[in-house]
């Protein structure tokens, strides 16, 4: 262990300051936040010393807020107010999640639109603000055990999450005020938590069996690189199901009809749950059901027919499982490490069945249920920078293909399923009337041919294409999806010389104004405030931009530029230096921008290099 | 001035632009080079410095799935030097490969109707594998050092372009039978 240094007072000897980051898991039924302390990733209890926060939020007729256990509480007492399970309302329209089965208790406005509200005594909000309550709420826990403010949080998102779900959870954090470095997958997370990250390498296995949804991953890791060859998985699988076969089997043996009451109903599905999680340490649990007409049903459920109920969904995960492995590439015997996550990989059999296929004992020595959490502090400690030697590097995959709408209703995939991010990729259209001057772009995500079956992402129209014959113009529509699986589309026609071009941010997401009056809305106080808050971020900007310049002319300056180009950098330097200190907002920005022009050349002749560097087994360093 | 974006996908990752490539070296020096370009190595970096990060690791990414790829890699080579790829495709008037591709298809159509739907797709499943491997092989042979026996390789790319399409069929109905089965 290094020694520690003792400095003057006032001197500090740390080449830098350690910032304050979190990991933050923002599950459907509870989320949690973790951090590094002391090399030492774990997630952060609340005053009461519970790790768990119920994702549940109740809005109160004063306007306040009440987010947790709390709120959970009240759930039965005032439904209307009380919303759980956002999650699955995330980056969804109200069609999508009556799709999926769930049944929602809430009053929903604004049903036809892409981000409907839920109305309530304090007023009608989105999945976005819902969810924006709840990091609101890890945010001040951490910040108060911290004991400063977080400078970046990594927030995990399932494997299986689409883009609109993505931005959704992007938003929900910017409208917490917090800095998202990165949206990172629930499993990479989890085998970043049991350190595989630093093991020999090989290829990982990711098992994730939650409440309601099951995911599986395969990752490879070859020197510190994570690679996501592939992801598969079921929105409507989990432990839900398994507490659904227990109280099936419980109606058939008490002979409690199917109409039976919603009450009678709800108690089953408790007692189940109940029976499930004796059975994960005994071998029988034992069944006293009371009936509607005040009589009670005994009876014991063994371990042994416990398995039997819930074979066939075992066997579902398999089937996925095997269909992953194939997607990636990977036979089942290449697989060195398995990793279990969620509360229902708790079940005996689950385990042992997973074990069977893989043919190895699966990872589960961390909580199933806090694995994901401490996987993204540990990410978090290295993105927001301290711990630059650290080699430890994610790369991702998107879960579902991505395409536009072209004649007759199909699907032309642009970008196929689990290519790794980020990536871009072109496709060119043309007009199919004489003198068309627009044309529609739809872009849809998943797998099928049919639009109708995909997700509709968004739509937008390319205007002002010179009227030519059908078919002469050549549109080309660009794909970009950044390393957080974000995806931006832009049109171009080609041909004329005449570029007209559009990016989109597709309809679902909010628009960075909506994101403004949000904030404005939220805050208490005037707009004074709320302009004294953007100069302070934009000052923050600047001195993001100067510390890095400083620190890359000090390193390679002379290497890479002539005397008069640095200096007019430096002056460009001296002049946003100046504006940081006595300008407004607006005068900031766009010494930034200037700034970024006078150095553009410089700052790709270094990336070029160092990736020249990089062929060549070098370091930057080892030129001087 | 060196500019990263214009240079070929070989030479973005140092090695030689021919067929026969070292995969598992090609790996490494991906993975090296997202080292050093990837986003998140400039997750607290200036949005400049975000912005050239994320158009560089793109095209790594594209640069490594094409090379990776031997159909891909193929085509690319013979983008390179100056052909048309996609030439082959009217040319794949080979009786005995329709032939193939035709029976292939109808036992695909029909697997449903048989006793063990599942085992019958398995079996196309393993036909197509060997006869990718059999093509890819052919394939390689057409590119010998600098030299490149074009018509050979277009007609190859092709057939092997139908083998993908077959085979990502078979996948995709072995899908849906397994999900009815459960």
């Amino acid at each position: 262990m290094a020694l520690l240094q003792i400095s003057e007072p006032g001197q500090s000897t740390a080449p830098h300051q350690h910032r304050l980051a979190a990991g933050i898991d923002l599950g459907t039924t509870n989320s949690l936040v973790a951090s590094v302390r002391s090399g030492e990733a774990a997630t952060l209890p609340d005053e009461q010393g519970r790790h768990l926060l119920p994702s549940v939020v109740r809005y109160l007729e004063d306007g306040n807020v009440v987010v947790g256990h709390e709120a959970r509480a009240a759930e039965a007492e005032d439904p209307l107010n009380t919303i759980s399970s956002v999650k699955r309302l995330m980056g969804r329209g109200i069609a999508d999640v009556v799709h999926t089965g769930a049944r929602l208790p809430y009053e929903f406005i604004d049903v036809d639109s892409a981000v409907p509200k839920i109305h309530t005594v304090a007023g009608d909000v989105s999945a976005i603000e819902v969810s924006a309550e709840i990091l609101k709420a890890l945010r001040q826990r951490a910040e108060r055990t911290l004991g400063g403010e977080l400078e970046g949080v990594v927030i995990t998102v399932p494997a299986y999450f689409d883009d609109a779900q993505r931005q959704a959870t992007r938003d929900a954090a910017r409208l917490a005020g917090l800095k998202v470095l990165r949206l990172l997958n629930e499993p990479t997370a989890a085998a970043v938590a049991y350190g595989l990250d630093r093991s020999d390498g090989g290829v990982i296995a990711v098992y994730d069996l939650g409440g309601g949804t099951f995911d599986v991953s395969i990752l490879r890791l070859n020197r510190g690189v994570f690679e996501v060859l592939a992801t598969g998985g079921d929105t409507a699988l989990g432990g839900d199901d398994m507490d659904r076969a227990i109280a099936e089997w419980i109606m058939r043996q008490a002979g409690i009809a199917d109409d039976s009451g919603h009450h009678q109903m709800r108690r089953l599905m408790r007692d189940a749950r109940a029976a499930k999680e004796t059975l994960t340490s005994q071998d029988s649990a034992s069944l006293d059901i009371e009936l509607e007409d005040g009589s009670h049903w005994q009876g014991e459920l063994t371990r042994e027919q416990f398995d039997e109920l819930i074979e066939p969904l075992i066997r579902k995960t398999v089937s996925t499982t095997r269909r992953t492995l194939r997607d990636a590439g990977v036979d089942v015997d290449e697989v060195n490490e398995v990793v279990m996550v969620g509360g229902s990989t708790r079940v005996p059999r689950v385990r042992e069945a997973i074990g069977d296929f893989f043919g190895r004992v699966p990872h589960t020595e961390i909580d199933p249920d806090k694995v994901v959490a401490i996987g993204a502090a540990l990410q978090a400690d290295v993105l927001v920078g301290n711990k630059p030697e650290d080699e430890m590097l994610l790369l991702d995959v998107i879960p579902l293909s991505l395409g536009i709408e072209t004649m007759g209703g199909l699907v032309e995939k642009i970008i196929p399923r689990n290519t790794t991010i980020p990536v871009a990729r072109a496709q060119d259209f043309t007009t199919y009337k004489d003198g068309q001057t627009a044309m529609s772009i739809h872009v849809l995500q998943g797998e099928r041919e049919m639009v109708d079956d995909c997700r509709s992402l968004g739509r937008f129209t390319l205007r002002g294409i010179p009227p030519m014959v059908a078919g002469a113009a050549r549109i080309r529509v660009t794909f970009q999806v950044d390393a957080d699986g974000l995806l931006s589309v832009t049109a171009e026609e080609q041909t004329s010389g005449v570029q007209a071009s559009i990016e989109i941010k597709p309809s679902y997401g909010l628009t960075d104004t909506e994101i403004e009056s949000m904030l404005r809305d939220s805050m208490e106080h005037a707009r004074e405030d709320m302009e004294a808050r953007r100069l302070a971020e934009q000052r923050v900007e600047a001195d993001r931009v100067l510390e890095a310049l400083t620190a890359a002319l000090a390193e390679d300056g002379d290497r890479f530029l002539s005397v008069d180009e640095r200096d007019d950098i430096e002056s460009e330097m001296d002049r946003l230096a100046d504006l940081r200190a006595n300008g407004t907002v607006e005068q900031i920005k766009e010494g930034i921008r200037s700034l970024e022009k006078v150095c553009a050349g410089y700052v790709e002749r270094r990336m070029n290099t160092s990736i020249r560097d990089a062929m060549s087994g070098r370091n930057v360093e080892e030129f001087e | 001035m060196g500019n990263g974006l214009t240079s070929d996908y070989f030479e973005l990752f140092g090695i030689e632009p021919r067929f026969d490539i070292d995969t598992a070296e090609l790996s490494r020096r991906y993975r090296q080079l997202q080292q050093t370009v990837h986003p998140d190595r400039y997750a607290n970096a200036t949005d400049q410095e975000r912005r050239l990060s994320m158009q560089q690791a793109t095209r790594i990414n594209e640069a490594y799935q094409t090379l990776k790829d031997p159909v891909a890699r193929a085509r690319y080579l013979l983008e390179l030097a100056g052909e048309d790829p996609e030439g082959g495709q009217g040319s794949i008037q080979s009786p005995e490969f329709l032939m193939q591709q035709m029976e292939m298809r109808e036992a695909l159509a029909e697997a449903r109707d048989q006793a063990d739907p599942l085992a019958v797709v398995g079996d196309i499943l393993d036909q197509v594998a060997l006869r990718i491997r059999e093509t890819t092989s052919r394939l390689e042979a057409c590119f010998q050092g600098t030299h490149i026996d074009v018509d050979a390789a277009r007609d190859l790319i092709g057939k092997l372009q139908f083998l993908y399409k077959l085979r990502s069929e078979a996948e995709q109905l072995e899908a849906d039978l397994e999900d009815e089965l459960l």
